[in-house]
């Protein structure tokens, strides 16, 4: 058994009368790849951004490669969130920046990197992702699937050993969206990074899910691989796979 | 009434607080001087006409007015002095203030606003930089510089105006209105109409950072928190004055 990287212990977070979650607890092992699914609006990039602190819980721990995250302030983050990317729903570009800057702002950031090694770095990482030559470009010249890729080679950028995926598959067309999870394969087995992924998209999950853990009006309702969720799982959960075509 | 409350107990909390760590950043390394000549640009030489048109007519205005109300007392030959002091020390930094404040000010929140609800300033945090190092302080910094330079010349522009009115309106004599007025002047309406664009224009770049990177909910959002620092800006600079220049009475 692998040490757990990402420990979420009766985490509840309420936005007014809200009641996002209501005191879940999960543990994610190192090298893991988890899907975390739920209906809209149910609090998973909530979750997801409990984990790297930005948004703090009302009650609960949240451990992350060791760090007490729920009780660190703001600027101790700082060493953590070097070592957990966030991939944002929308991408999240800078659009005052050209899509090299972009790619290199964690770079230039954090590392010291002479400006020929930040433009091979930068190269580098839009040729993982497919992007060639749109250094120059600026985010609104590309198309949405574009600037999520460039969004894919930015959270890269510093290889996180730990990946938050939110929605890194909406809107987009089913073969960008192959090439996203195609990445994210490769990236658990090359390199093996520990990812967290919050999708709605079916096809994903089967692709790259090793867990799959389900968000229900504020619960963790279920836990475990995809065949047991087809074959075991709570209502919610078979239902939601059969709504993408996937049946026990 | 308590919404209104509320929400104004949580304006001032969060912008004093802002305030305070934009305080502490602007004096400490590392700056972003890149950014802050960008805003440089934006802020200070793009609200030249605005400003500048601005203080030329409220000169010009103010030389009529004053030579109206000045000949019922026969006192027309002081018109230069009244406008000197007027745009030096009370009209030039406010009506300034007011005009950068809303073009600034709004922008600053328009550009912030929508950098939050597409989650860009959350994407800085989240590869551990600082927002408000970022962001906020190089705007600040611009407004800081820029509004002074800005007022200086708006007041040029006004006596500007005013000689005008002088000299083509009442038949003064161009020497003898500059002469008046550079005499009337004193050190201490210098520094006075100074002091107040540097306070005002710390108000109006971190007002602008707050409503922007506390904007939520899309469009809408955004433009709720570009009229809503408008509005903010124009009051906090308002009241500001008043006691600024009760201070400085006192002093």
């Amino acid at each position: 058994m692998n040490e757990p990287v990402i420990v979420l212990r009766d985490v509840a977070k309420a936005f007014g009368p809200k009641h996002v979650l209501r005191g879940v607890s999960l543990e994610i092992e190192r090298g893991d790849t988890v899907a975390l699914l739920g209906a809209s609006g149910s609090g998973k990039s909530v979750t997801l951004k409990t984990i790297n602190g930005l948004v703090p819980p009302d009650r609960g721990g949240i451990d992350v490669l060791g760090y007490p995250v729920s009780t660190m302030s703001e600027a101790a983050l700082g060493p953590l969130r070097r070592r957990v990317s966030y991939l944002f729903q929308g991408g999240a570009l800078f659009d005052s920046m050209s899509v090299f800057d972009n790619v290199a702002y964690p770079l230039r950031e954090h590392g010291q990197l002479e400006p020929e090694a930040l433009e091979q770095r930068v190269d580098e990482l839009l040729a993982m992702v497919r992007l060639e030559g749109v250094g120059p470009l600026q985010p609104s010249e590309l198309s949405g699937g574009m600037r999520k890729r460039v969004a894919v080679a930015r959270a890269l950028a510093l290889e996180p050993e730990i990946m938050l995926y939110d929605e890194p598959t909406t809107g987009l067309d089913p073969v960008t969206g192959g090439a996203i999870a195609d990445l994210i394969v490769d990236l658990d087995r090359r390199l093996g990074v520990t990812s967290l992924v919050v999708t709605h998209d079916i096809p994903l999950v089967m692709r790259v899910a090793e867990r799959v853990v389900f968000l229900h009006e504020g619960a963790f309702i279920f836990s475990g691989s995809v065949e047991a969720a087809l074959r075991e799982g709570p209502d919610p959960v078979r239902e939601f796979f059969a709504a993408g075509g996937v049946h026990a | 009434m308590m919404g209104w409350t509320t929400s104004l107990v949580h304006q001032v909390g969060g912008v004093t607080r802002l305030a305070g760590r934009t305080l502490v950043r602007m004096f400490t390394r590392p700056l972003d001087v890149r950014e802050t000549v960008r805003q440089f640009d934006r802020i200070g030489v793009g609200s030249l006409n605005l400003t500048n048109i601005t203080a030329l007519f409220t000169g010009m205005v103010l030389a009529l007015q004053t030579a109206y109300a000045l000949s019922k007392f026969g006192a027309r030959l002081y018109i230069g002095e009244v406008v000197a002091l007027s745009l030096v020390r009370e009209l030039g930094p406010v009506l300034t203030a007011l005009m950068v404040g809303g073009r600034v000010g709004s922008g600053i929140a328009a550009e912030l606003g929508s950098m939050a609800v597409t989650e860009q300033v959350d994407a800085i945090r989240s590869m551990a930089a600082d927002p408000v190092r970022k962001l906020v302080v190089p705007r600040v910094w611009a407004t800081v510089l820029m509004l002074p330079l800005l007022t200086i010349l708006a007041d040029g522009m006004g006596i500007f105006g005013g000689l005008l009115i002088g000299v083509f309106q009442e038949g003064l004599s161009p020497t003898f209105y500059l002469q008046r007025t550079a005499n009337v002047l004193t050190f201490d309406d210098l520094w006075l109409g100074l002091a107040k664009p540097v306070m005002f224009a710390f108000l109006i770049g971190v007002i602008g950072c707050y409503n922007g990177l506390t904007a939520r909910g899309g469009a809408d959002g955004v433009g709720r928190a570009t009229t809503h620092t408008v509005y903010v800006i124009a009051i906090s600079v308002l009241i500001f004055d008043f006691f600024i220049t009760k201070l400085f009475l006192a002093l």
